[in-house]
């Protein structure tokens, strides 16, 4: 069965192409148009592993009101090429209402593409790049896009204009040149939705990353020094926080690996400084033994791991959510960490400056598990709110002969003396120790010890920010990080059958808040938990600490094919009527 | 301690008892890092001391300043990050040659290449003493143990002259017996600007008992320090292994810590507003 284009006023594009084509260039302009114009929009990509050329596809998605999740179906593909178009068609779902945009001197059309259904309709978008002098296919084929969808030419001349200021007149007019003779080509093409803009003051519409919304919630949460080996998708973080952090007085330092990388943090916030370090899994494998460094000398670190598709190298372009039992069971001892998600692009901020916030005040390493999909998508939001979190760490401001490190508190957390405070020198150790610090291996010093940092972080006030949780109803479905935003869509299709269903997307992964959990779940006749996993590792970590209902059930898939709405609701309604 | 009262040696002990062996080097190499810190009056809350895992790692507990124990082979980074976090502290990385030179070899190689002005003091008994006696990057390819028995076969790993290679700014080898002399050493290393290292031969006496005749295998080394990095390593891949003195003092700029002003976090947001 074919999907439908459920969601009213919205409206899909797919640019496909060699590496090289341009494809990506011309879809983010198309996308900052849409911005500009007043869309919501989601762009995604999906590139293949090589460094250059090889395929690429850019996915974008335009609404009037906020888009979080690819569409299930493209109402336009346009391909410059076919070349290695298999590897990513599986992505590209197409229906009865697509249209297909193909230059007939690009080669035979691919089987998904010919039997689908919808309409094909041939271009020949090089021949007319070639007509204008220093014209590029790709400036073409965003005027053809910018046309079948409604922009108006003003919007993307003027962002034309804008963008390419620096390359010089004669390459905005042959890109001009190109965009408009592609407006005359799309302006024919069969009738897809056009998109809708509203209105937005000045500054109250954003276009973000996911990792870029990381790596400025860091910087609002009172991070000021970072540490980074570069790795896929995690370096964009990295790279956006190299020169913000020196433009508030911080710094950024390039480690020789990930093995240094998370140790440079410990010894900086040992120093005082609010920091993290960014990696993708298999650097987060590197850090896990100084994770645990981190958690048994109480030494606060943020750890953002965006995952891609594991084991091993993996899918290093692709998302995958299998990370989450490196995250939460990946240290040795028993050793209490914070594992948090952002369960939304948009929500990389808030539940980044969260961590960083959890990790200063409970002086306790957090790891933030975001993945590809949330953070290499461009999204058109609304403007993030401004939230109150800023790193608080408790200090021994003033010390003495009676001032002890590891002291035992009530709330397990001690106040920590920042090297410089006279008289509260101590070794923070790995090795388990005293109150004071020394290290000692007896087992009255490891059971209070131990005790202490358990009960620190099971204790802790998180508020109401464990989870979010959406409608109400008989049936629930639990889910995490970046699959949340289609479990919410799915929903949301389903509410519209009159069927009510109440969604918990857990943003506290650990320790998780299991009586909250199962509060939620106390008049559920049926749970489904969906997850980005091959193992169903979400839903085993819930059956380990909850009483979850007999016949919960487990919807799961690994990358790199996301969760779509269209998949969950169809699971939903066929639970639903079991 | 007062911040300005002036500071004995023994002021920069704490009360915490060595795991050492009676006869370890390592307790004169800890005398001569406090005669150093009391020599530059450093108050003690200023001083960090990070080190590793093993017998000469135990030593940041022994001192009463602020001190790392981390994990084995990651005090290079730990006294990196610190030191760029906190350019006001005075930074020692301290530990043995299977922390630094198998283990962390990689951060050895990167904390001289990159310059930060930190001092790293690895006491090297060519053996892995907490372990109970393996061979070491630096041991001797004849030395017969249980884990390697008749010995490794492998040529000995040349700390100094890969200090000079990746590009340590300051290098000098000590002896532990030789009071006196690492503690001129070390205030050395402590002022020189960048990433200074001091290799200082340390017995251990249960382990590698044959050590306990280095007091007299030692000698000054005959010719002064260079500053030519090129020189330096031939005289010492040359030498006997016992040459003790500065043998590098380098004119390299260390690692930029200088901070600009600070501005506002809100100005970020102009970066993502349509």
């Amino acid at each position: 069965m074919a999907p439908e284009i459920t969601r009213e006023n919205a409206v899909s594009v797919a640019l496909t192409g060699s590496g090289g084509a341009g494809v990506m260039t011309a879809g983010g302009l198309l996308f900052d148009a849409a911005a500009k114009f007043g869309c919501y929009g989601l762009q995604t990509r999906s590139v293949g592993p090589q460094i250059r050329g090889g395929e690429s596809a850019a996915l974008l998605s335009f609404s009037d009101r906020p888009v979080e999740t690819r569409s299930d179906c493209f109402d336009l593909l346009l391909a410059l090429d076919w070349n290695n178009f298999k590897s990513f068609s599986a992505e590209i779902a197409l229906g009865a209402g697509s249209v297909v945009v193909a230059d007939p001197k690009a080669g035979d059309f691919p089987d998904m593409v010919r039997e689908a259904p919808g309409t094909v309709v041939e271009i020949p978008v090089q021949e007319i790049a070639d007509e204008i002098s220093g014209g590029r296919a790709n400036m073409v084929a965003l005027g053809i896009a910018a046309a079948a969808i409604g922009l108006p030419y003003d919007v993307v001349g003027a962002l034309i204009g804008g963008k390419l200021a620096g390359k010089g007149e004669a390459a905005i007019a042959a890109s001009l040149a190109c965009v408009e003779a592609g407006y005359g080509h799309g302006s024919d093409l069969p009738d897809i939705p056009k998109v809708r803009g509203t209105e937005y003051a000045p500054g109250d519409r954003w276009l973000l990353t996911g990792n870029e919304a990381a790596a400025l919630g860091a910087v609002r949460g009172g991070v000021r020094f970072a540490a980074a080996y570069p790795i896929t998708p995690a370096t964009e973080i990295l790279e956006w926080l190299a020169p913000a952090l020196s433009k508030v007085g911080g710094k950024l330092l390039q480690a020789e690996d990930e093995l240094a990388s998370i140790n440079m943090v410990i010894g900086a916030s040992f120093g005082g400084v609010p920091s993290l370090t960014a990696t993708s899994g298999p650097g987060l494998a590197l850090m896990t033994e100084s994770i645990g460094l981190a958690t048994a000398s109480e030494v606060p670190v943020v750890v953002i791991d965006v995952m891609r598709g594991g084991p091993s190298t993996g899918i290093p372009t692709k998302s995958e959510q299998s990370d989450l039992n490196i995250a939460i069971y990946g240290l040795h001892g028993d050793a209490p960490h914070i594992v948090a998600a952002p369960i939304s692009l948009a929500d990389c901020l808030f539940t980044t400056q969260w961590a960083v916030h959890l990790a200063e005040a409970m002086q306790v390493p957090t790891i933030v598990l975001s993945d590809q999909f949330i953070g290499q998508a461009r999204m058109i939001v609304d403007r993030p709110a401004d939230i109150a979190f800023f790193a608080q760490r408790r200090r021994a401001e003033t010390c003495d002969a009676e001032t002890r490190r590891y002291a035992l508190t009530a709330d397990g957390i001690s106040p920590m003396p920042i090297p410089g405070t006279p008289g509260g020198q101590y070794t923070a150790d790995g090795l388990e120790h005293s109150p004071s610090g020394t290290p000692s291996s007896r087992a009255e010093d490891h059971l209070s010890q131990l005790a202490k940092r358990r009960d620190k972080i099971e204790d802790f006030d998180y508020g109401g920010h464990w989870a979010e949780i959406e409608g109400g109803g008989d049936f629930v479905v639990v889910t995490w990080g970046s699959t949340s935003a289609a479990v919410r869509e799915a929903a949301s299709r389903v509410r519209e059958h009159g069927i009510r269903v109440k969604t918990v997307a857990i943003r506290l992964l650990a320790p998780l808040n299991a009586d909250a959990l199962m509060a939620e779940l106390e008049d559920a006749t049926r749970v489904l938990v969906v997850e980005q996993t091959d193992g169903a590792q979400f839903y085993h970590y819930l059956r380990s600490r909850c009483h979850l209902p007999r016949d919960t059930l487990a919807m799961h898939h690994p990358g790199p094919l996301t969760l779509t709405p269209a998949e969950i609701e169809r699971e939903i309604l066929k639970e639903h009527r079991l | 301690m007062s911040q300005t009262a002036p500071v004995k040696s023994s002021d920069y002990k704490s009360e915490v008892k060595p795991v050492w062996c009676p006869g370890c080097g390592d307790y004169h190499v800890l005398l001569s890092i406090t005669k150093a810190f009391a020599a530059l009056q450093l108050p003690s809350e200023d001083v960090a001391v990070i080190s590793g895992i093993g017998c000469s790692s135990r030593l940041p507990a022994y001192l009463d300043c602020y001190g790392f124990h981390g994990v084995h082979g990651r005090a290079l980074p730990l006294g990196t990050g610190l030191k760029v976090a906190r350019p006001d502290l005075t930074v020692l990385v301290a530990g043995g040659d299977g922390d630094g030179f198998s283990i962390g070899g990689n951060h050895f190689l990167h904390a001289c290449r990159r310059n930060i002005d930190l001092t790293y003091v690895v006491m090297n008994n060519r053996v892995y003493g907490m372990t109970k006696g393996q061979p070491s990057p630096t041991t001797e390819p004849d030395w017969d143990s249980a884990l390697s028995p008749g010995g490794t076969g492998l040529s000995p790993f040349h700390p100094l002259v890969i200090a000079l290679a990746s590009g340590a700014n300051f290098v000098a080898r000590a002896f532990s017996g030789d009071i006196k002399g690492t503690t001129g050493m070390l205030i050395e290393a402590i002022e020189h600007p960048g990433f200074s290292f001091v290799e200082v031969l340390s017995p251990c006496v249960t382990f590698r008992p044959d050590q306990r005749g280095w007091k007299n295998a030692v000698h000054p080394a005959p010719v002064e320090a260079t500053d030519d990095p090129a020189r330096a390593a031939r005289r010492i891949m040359s030498d006997d292994g016992f040459n003790i003195g500065v043998l590098y003092r380098g004119t390299r700029s260390a690692y930029d810590l200088s901070r600009a002003e600070a501005g506002e976090v809100g100005e970020f947001d102009r970066m993502f507003e349509i």
